[in-house]
């Protein structure tokens, strides 16, 4: 693995910031992305753009064929038996939404007395069941979520059980950022409908054994849903083997555009989901009186979608497959390791997070010195991190810390960058003591 | 000191230094040494969200002159405000309402009074000019 090699498929790492060569350590926000993914996007728009699935005429069929291309690129990547089984969505936080609102609709709204009985690949009839309402709030609903999630997956949650009326569970974790997997099956125990956790924390680093998780879950009869916005770059995902019944994850974490993620979900389940967004492709037939829905999976995709990022994706993928996937992963562990190593130097330093497994980034803070002052510091030396609560405040608050100073890494980086990291936290700190 | 004064006293020690890091030790310093909030009104009411650090101001009136103290976490912000302060503490509310904050941007900090940095800054320097338009209208 030529790390001089890749950089050059990245052409924005190759600039300067204040007079400083940029060392871009914020992947976990978004990575970068590579010549090959540029170039798929433009070409769309140079030689296919064309709106899909309507047109009868040839740019719309190519175009529409490379879109439900990459929809089985996708669904080959993380090992989903059914292309139909992925919904294309604007990444994480929309899939997020799409499971709570419809999941809500469907526990908890008696929207289940509106499937046709023996409902088959045409999906649902949308036509009003009339018991909808008289089924009303349910004290029962529960849903269960991990103290280190990222908003995105926890205020989606949160609304559809305030909406509903419900509960929201919390599995607590340790000091170290390790869930409390005894906790976790006490919490089972309440019956939760719903089970939501990340599978690397964005925040904390650590990996979650999602699938003794998911076991664990079905083993009391809940769902299991995996947010998976930061492992896809960095871990192998295959979803029949987790045998979660939801996967969610974000285009851009992954060295493809914004503006395209997806959601896994397990057929029977993504059948009896209740459309959340209605209009355009996603019907079957319409009248007046009643609508139904097009059969899996774009009953789920309203309205025209982002095609040509998801033709970034599929290449994205592609680009991720050419490389030998565990030397990448070595080589990622490496950097943390190293850039571990270094900062452990630095006096006061605290890691927050430090889970025997972790994954892509390194969280701190420094006794005495406020993240945004280090942040601002270590930026004007061209090295790119982020700090603040990185959209998990209840992690902050478990932690008793106002933010952290998180540096994230992916297969560009070097350990190059990693030394000029630790210099200039070193320095920074110096400076503000 | 007028407040155009007091600008041309911050450009002068800010153009002493040609390395960013002396303009940020000397930002640093000051903001070890804003006058800080009495702790009375170090709380929410006086509390400036600014997502990544907080930031508490206070204002009063002083033989027609308006004095600021203030407190931050982070103290780099601490020491934006404090130059804040200089510039405006001791001056009347119409000379602060009617000042120019070019100054900010010839000493190359004006990024971080821009809307994007989630520093508090900017509301702080509103909070400032609405304390003086209060007191404007308090003494007509
Ligand atoms: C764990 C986790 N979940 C969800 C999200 C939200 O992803 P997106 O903003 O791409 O929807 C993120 C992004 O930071 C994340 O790290």
């Amino acid at each position: 693995m030529d790390i001089n090699e890749i950089r050059k498929q990245f052409p924005v790492l190759d600039q300067q910031v204040y007079g400083k060569p940029l060392v871009y350590l914020d992947n976990a926000a978004t990575t970068q992305k590579p010549l090959c993914v540029i170039e798929r996007e433009r070409d769309y728009y140079l030689h296919e753009n064309c709106n899909i699935h309507r047109g009868v005429h040839y740019l719309s069929q190519m175009a529409t064929e490379a879109y439900e291309n990459a929809r089985k690129t996708v669904a080959r990547f993380i090992n989903a038996p059914e292309s139909h089984e992925i919904v294309f969505t604007r990444g994480t936080t929309e899939s997020l939404n799409l499971l709570a609102t419809s999941l809500g609709m469907l526990f908890f709204d008696g929207y289940r007395a509106s499937i046709p009985s023996g409902c088959d690949d045409h999906g649902l009839s949308a036509s009003p069941s009339g018991d909808a309402s008289s089924v009303g709030r349910n004290d029962s609903i529960k849903i269960l979520i991990t103290a280190m999630e990222h908003h995105s997956n926890l205020v989606p949650w949160q609304q559809m059980v305030q909406r509903h009326g419900g509960e929201l569970l919390v599995v607590p974790m340790d000091d170290n950022g390790v869930l409390d997997i005894q906790a976790y099956e006490e919490l089972l125990k309440q019956r939760p409908q719903i089970v939501t956790m990340a599978h690397v924390s964005n925040t904390l680093a650590t990996v979650n054994p999602i699938k003794e998780m998911i076991r664990l879950a079905h083993q009391y009869g809940a769902l299991a849903v995996v947010d998976g916005a930061q492992s896809m770059a960095h871990l192998p995902i295959d979803v029949q083997d987790l045998d979660c019944d939801f996967f969610v994850f974000s285009g851009h974490k992954m060295y493809a555009p914004m503006g395209i993620g997806g959601l896994y979900g397990k057929t029977e389940w993504l059948e009896k989901m209740p459309p959340y967004q209605f209009g355009g492709e996603m019907v079957d037939t319409v009248s007046f009186e009643k609508t139904t829905f097009n059969k899996l999976p774009f009953k789920f995709e309203a309205g025209t979608p982002n095609v040509g990022a998801a033709l970034g994706l599929e290449t994205a993928i592609n680009f991720i497959e050419s490389f030998d996937r565990q030397e990448v992963a070595k080589h990622e562990d490496a950097l943390l390791a190293a850039a571990i190593e270094g900062l452990s130097k630095i006096d006061g330093i605290r890691f927050i997070g430090q889970a025997p497994e972790r994954s892509g980034l390194v969280s701190f803070i420094i006794d005495g010195i406020h993240p945004y002052d280090l942040g601002t510091i270590i930026d004007k030396m061209g090295v790119a991190v982020r700090t603040g609560h990185h959209c998990a405040e209840p992690v902050m608050t478990r932690f008793g810390i106002p933010g952290t100073v998180r540096a994230s890494f992916a297969m560009y980086n070097t350990m190059e960058e990693v030394e000029v990291l630790v210099k200039a936290v070193t320095r920074a700190s110096n400076m503000l003591r | 000191m007028t407040i155009k004064e007091i600008q041309q006293g911050i450009i002068d020690d800010f153009s002493m230094f040609d390395d960013w890091m002396d303009r940020y030790a000397m930002l640093i310093e000051m903001g070890k040494e804003c006058p800080i909030i009495d702790e009375q009104y170090r709380n929410d009411q006086y509390l400036i969200n600014g997502c990544q650090s907080r930031v508490w101001l206070h204002a009063e009136l002083k033989d027609g002159k308006v004095y600021y103290t203030a407190d931050s976490d982070a103290v780099i912000t601490k020491g934006i405000i404090n130059l804040l302060i200089k510039v405006f503490s001791g001056q009347t509310p119409e000379d602060i309402l009617s000042a120019d904050l070019s100054f900010l941007d010839e000493i190359g900090l004006k990024e971080h009074l821009s809307p994007t940095r989630s520093n508090g800054l900017l509301s702080m320097l509103k909070q400032m000019l609405l304390y003086a338009e209060a007191f404007a209208a308090s003494t007509k």
